[in-house]
């Protein structure tokens, strides 16, 4: 019987099976931030356990609230520091050198075809987009994994979603996720790994995969994940040179985690996305989702472009293609986060980050921030915000405020006229 | 092992999210005790006053996907702290179930129409609910009403309630 990408990947990091439904995986990586890791770490300290499994596999960032915001999250800051210090993690990264966690340990090359990733943050799916499998676990399972190098999961069954056709000009990997999301709903993966194959996703580079993979859990799925292929290869390149004779002996390596053609799945879904619109959310979950034009003239008060799911170099860039030699509306605030300094300083290089200033945006450094409502542009009750972000909750972005997901050409758009609009109108 | 039983707290409800049961702002506390004053401040629910439903309860009934979002295990310490040490609902989110029985506490799932005749026959009463780990059975007791259901949950599950959470089962067997 043929496998599926998680199945593949699950018989090659067994480490114990304590009853049939579960198995327990050896780690490749765990990822590490300042929010969910600190408890873990002082958990560990009090019971006289602080050691780390394999320094050389753990990856650290402070990312959520950097810099700093108060004295609560300093001390966050302080104790993960401390801790990479203590056990000579040298992948640590701090103010300066940090960016959100799931744009930067990619950009390091730290996500490879056939690992097992865990981190204390649920979209750690993003990193199945090379074909990992990664996904997000509370402090415990992290606490762990940092100490074990092991956690437990749920035998994966796998939902495959088969993206055909050809996208409109306009129509981004954001949308296809949205209106997947609005497909499956938000519970429509639960338990399962998503495996995004198809045309569409052959085609896309590795930027718009980790977005489709990144909004994987608000369908509820364990992890997103894309066969790895040459442009896979292509991205980890110069991490992996040293390891393969050329690009074509990597490239047959990864095809170890790729499906066999008889894998079993808990179903298959075909998802034709020619006439597919650009897409944007209008409640508190991420399955409630139009296409803009039934949205369109709707007031906002905040844009916002950045975080994990649409901070990298290719989003801003087509965010600026739009936004050029254009102002922001008088009546919209709007904020940019490149994702990582690397995309910062690669947008600056491009002449990015100017456009973005002369259209009016405040550019900020990387980190989560507004996101998730800790920093960095939170919402005021009563306040909307046209986010490329992931989450729409209740709250989510500052008490009361409310969020609408979309893609960065969405937002660009909309920031110009200050009202939720279809950047078809902008595009030359 | 903790205790699973006392009275209900019905959150009449799917989708509710660990956004709803602890806001991101409250993430930087370093302790659970401080977790306490903020469980289910902005929950999106109909009549629910945080504050005043949640006192004296132990116990949470709730719908579907219960538990989504965050992976943020300050959601189940909100309810311990609280003294909820139980969660039955009709599906969860993986993350959130797996974190609680991490935790040494119960994440258990009942068949829809189960939950709706739970919600349907003891929802509008002051309800309690005991739990047989030997039968393997729920009694759900309010004024004279009182129904037996059973429950599964996993060997792996349980030997974690049993353990007291993944750390001490992890760190005898791996
Ligand atoms: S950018 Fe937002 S969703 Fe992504 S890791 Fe940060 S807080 Fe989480």
């Amino acid at each position: 019987m043929g496998k599926t990408i998680a199945e593949k990947i699950f018989d090659t990091h067994q480490a114990g099976n304590p009853s049939d439904d579960i198995c327990v995986i050896s780690l490749d990586a765990v990822f590490c931030h300042e929010i969910t890791t600190p408890v873990a770490i002082t958990d560990l300290i009090k019971r006289g356990k602080d050691r780390v499994f394999d320094a050389s596999k753990i990856k650290a960032v402070i990312d959520h609230v950097t810099p700093a915001k108060d004295s609560k999250t300093a001390l966050l800051g302080k104790i993960l520091r401390d801790w990479a210090k203590r056990h000579d993690i040298k992948d640590f990264f701090d103010i300066g050198r940090n960016g959100v966690c799931h744009a930067i340990f990619p950009e390091k090359g730290f996500a490879r075809p056939g690992y097992t990733i865990i981190m204390g943050d649920s979209h750690t799916c993003t990193h199945g987009a090379f074909g990992a499998f990664a996904a997000g676990v509370g402090s415990t399972d992290l606490e762990v994994g940092i100490l074990k190098g092991v956690c437990a999961f749920k035998r994966p069954e796998s939902i495959k979603i088969n993206i055909s056709g050809t996208l409109a000009p306009g129509v981004y990997a954001k949308d296809v996720i949205l209106a997947v999301i609005g497909k499956i709903g938000v519970d429509g993966a639960t338990n399962a790994v998503i495996e995004f194959l198809g045309m569409v996703v052959d085609k896309m580079v590795m930027d718009q995969r980790m977005t489709l993979c990144n909004m994987a859990v608000e369908a509820g799925a364990t992890s997103g994940i894309c066969a790895p292929d040459m442009i896979t290869v292509d991205y980890l390149w110069e991490f992996i040179k040293d390891e393969y004779s050329s690009k074509q002996d990597a490239l047959e390596a990864f095809s170890a985690y790729t499906p066999d053609k008889d894998a079993q799945y808990k179903k298959v879904i075909e998802f034709d996305v020619s006439s597919l619109a650009p897409q944007v959310t209008f409640g508190y979950r991420p399955d409630q989702v139009k296409p803009v034009s039934s949205m369109e003239g709707e007031k906002i008060d905040q844009v916002y472009i950045g975080s994990c799911t649409n901070g990298r170099f290719e989003d801003l860039e087509i965010a600026a293609s739009i936004l050029k030699d254009k102002k922001i509306a008088d009546s919209v605030r709007a904020i940019v986060s490149p994702a990582t300094p690397g995309i910062y300083s690669r947008a600056l290089d491009a002449g990015i980050i100017k456009i973005f200033m002369d259209a009016g945006f405040c550019v900020t450094n990387p980190t989560c921030g507004a996101c998730l409502g800790m920093s960095n542009g939170v919402l005021a009750k009563g306040e909307v915000c046209a986010s490329t972000t992931n989450r729409n909750f209740n709250g989510r972005m500052g008490k009361g405020g409310m969020v609408h997901l979309m893609s960065p050409a969405t937002a660009a758009a909309s920031a110009i006229t200050g009202k939720i609009t279809n950047s078809k109108i902008y595009s030359s | 092992m903790k205790e699973f039983k006392g009275k209900i707290l019905f959150l009449d409800r799917s989708d509710i999210n660990t956004d709803e049961i602890i806001p991101a702002k409250y993430l930087t506390e370093i302790t659970k005790e401080a977790l306490k004053p903020y469980l289910l401040e902005d929950l999106v629910l109909k009549g629910f006053e945080a504050a005043k439903d949640i006192l004296g309860k132990t116990v949470v009934v709730t719908r579907n996907n219960f538990g989504c979002g965050s992976s943020r295990e300050h959601a189940p310490w909100a309810f311990e702290v609280n003294g909820i040490n139980m969660v039955i609902a009709s599906g969860f989110a993986r993350i959130f179930q797996q974190n609680m029985f991490n935790c040494g506490m119960m994440a258990v799932e009942l068949e829809e129409n189960v939950i709706d005749q739970l919600f349907k026959n003891f929802a509008d009463k002051e309800t309690s609910v005991k739990t047989d780990f030997n039968k393997m059975v729920f009694t759900f007791t309010a004024d004279n009403r009182v129904e037996e259901v059973p429950f599964k949950v996993s060997d792996f599950a349980l030997s974690l309630v049993n353990a007291g959470g993944w750390v001490e089962f992890a760190d005898k067997n791996y």
